[in-house]
């Protein structure tokens, strides 16, 4: 479980997180939506610890995270894995390598054990002989599931994606969704995923946060957002037209 | 204002990158990589550059030494000490900055700004350490090399000159740089060289790794590297050469 306490985060003058305080529950996809600028990304990026938080408590079960060192850090880090909005594989390593790189880092584990440990991950996320391939080989989706696989090669306790469906087609988006979604029950780990993409919060949306203009303004569930009075959420979730009529119907 | 803030930053990563590495055998790797990256792939030019500056020289030096009072073979002592004073550490230096430098900053900016960087931190590897640590140590250990083999290349190219022109006679040439050779001049040059190495990755590394934006400031931050290291290059060499030669 992940908890943030009014947490407020500033650029300069610019206010881009303000007192936000949610709770991330262990075994359920949590997702964080709003529009582009919301404060998102500043949000998951903050939890993480990429982004030093100006006040607030951010809470890794029983620890607190945001004000360790930088080596107490790097220890709750190790339970981390994550997926960024444009895959973060490492260009000049193929595929095995990348997959293999946090467990030559932190494991005493010998090369078979290590190959057998790539292969599964890869395996677990639809990947099979692309080993000895270079990220600039793969699609998209390919690129993503390989970061996925990288991110869980650890058995992390909390999975964090940012925009995992960026730049995705809808149907590799289900399946990447599908795949986030399955990963989380199956090692019931705290998963948070940042998207504005109105189909993974339909489909995977066991908990959601909406932020806008760097507040929380409302946190339900895939069923309730359906029915939400909060006017900014209805104006994100049903921004197309073809959505206006749905509900409208 | 701003220089402060920078140089505040540079020690806070240089304090980065000299943390205990987090696991030895991985950095042995990432090192041998870098030999062969910032060191092996520089072979080419230096040997190419030092090559026709050794003849140039020669042909400049006799040029300017036509009084008949003046024996030939200074020729030889004028190529040999141009080299081992300036060329060879200084001359290369510069050249690796712009090849080497640009090239580390790039690297590591493309890294920061396509979130690899963050991908190792989140990991809870320090990313500092193990991108800029194993190019610092190749690059001490391999740009003496580079700087050596500059020297004897450069002598070699004045040596063929003097082989296929009537410059001077390569009798006298030899007579000239073997004429009151100090071996301290190789020792000053190397020293200086480590110390060249340092600046250089350092300075282009720090470019790279606070990089913000997209590959137009990719770029910028490997121009910025390269004309940095460059002016630290240059004032180390005054500093160095006044300490050690006074």
């Amino acid at each position: 479980m992940i908890e943030v306490k009014h947490i407020s985060k500033k650029f300069g003058s610019s206010v881009v997180l303000e007192n936000i305080s949610v709770t991330f529950q262990k075994g359920i996809t949590n997702l964080i939506i709003g529009q582009s600028g919301s404060g998102k990304t500043v949000l998951l990026k903050s939890i993480v610890g990429l982004h030093q938080v100006d006040e607030g408590e951010i809470w890794f079960d029983d620890r607190l995270y945001n004000t360790l060192s930088f080596n107490a850090k790097k220890e709750i880090r190790k339970e981390m894995g994550m997926l960024f909005q444009g895959a973060a594989l490492f260009d000049s390593s193929t595929v095995e390598q990348n997959v293999k790189f946090p467990l030559d880092m932190f494991t005493t584990m010998t090369m078979k054990e290590k190959l057998n440990r790539v292969n599964f991950c890869l395996s677990r996320v639809n990947i099979q002989n692309a080993n000895n391939l270079f990220p600039s080989e793969l699609s998209g989706g390919m690129k993503k599931r390989v970061a996925i696989a990288r991110a869980i090669a650890l058995n992390p306790k909390y999975l964090f994606c940012d925009e995992p469906n960026s730049g995705l087609d809808p149907q590799t988006s289900i399946l990447i969704d599908k795949l986030i979604s399955d990963i989380t029950k199956e090692y019931n780990i705290t998963t948070i995923v940042n998207t504005h993409d109105m189909n993974s919060v339909i489909e995977i949306g066991e908990k959601v946060v909406f932020i806008h203009e760097g507040k929380k303004l409302w946190e339900g569930n895939n069923t309730e957002i359906m029915n939400t009075s909060c006017v900014e959420l209805n104006d994100f979730v049903f921004a197309t037209s073809l959505a206006k009529k749905i509900k409208e119907k | 204002m701003k220089f402060l803030i920078a140089a505040g930053n540079y020690f806070i990563l240089m304090a980065k990158v000299f943390a205990k590495p987090e696991k030895f055998n991985i950095y042995y790797k990432q090192f041998l990589r870098e030999i062969e990256n910032v060191g092996i792939n520089s072979f080419g030019i230096v040997v190419i550059i030092s090559l026709f500056v050794g003849a140039v020289i020669t042909i400049q030096t006799n040029y300017n030494l036509e009084n008949p009072l003046l024996p030939r073979y200074l020729v030889g002592v004028t190529v040999r000490d141009s080299l081992l004073l300036e060329f060879s550490s200084t001359m290369v230096a510069l050249i690796l900055a712009g090849k080497v430098g640009s090239s580390i900053a790039s690297e590591i900016g493309t890294m920061r700004v396509s979130e690899q960087i963050d991908a190792l931190e989140i990991m809870g590897v320090n990313s500092a350490s193990f991108l800029i640590l194993p190019k610092i140590v190749a690059a001490m250990f391999f740009f003496p090399i580079l700087s050596l083999l500059s020297m004897f290349v450069g002598i070699f190219g004045g040596y063929i000159l003097c082989l296929f022109t009537d410059v001077i006679s390569p009798s006298d040439y030899i007579y000239g740089i073997q004429y009151v050779f100090y071996p301290h001049y190789i020792s000053y040059a190397v020293t200086k060289t480590v110390f060249y190495a340092f600046i250089i990755v350092t300075m282009s590394a720090f470019q790279g790794y606070f990089v913000q934006g997209g590959s137009l400031e990719v770029g910028r931050a490997s121009t910025k590297g390269v004309v940095y290291s460059s002016i630290m290059v240059l004032l180390a060499n005054l500093i160095l050469t006044k300490l050690i030669l006074s």
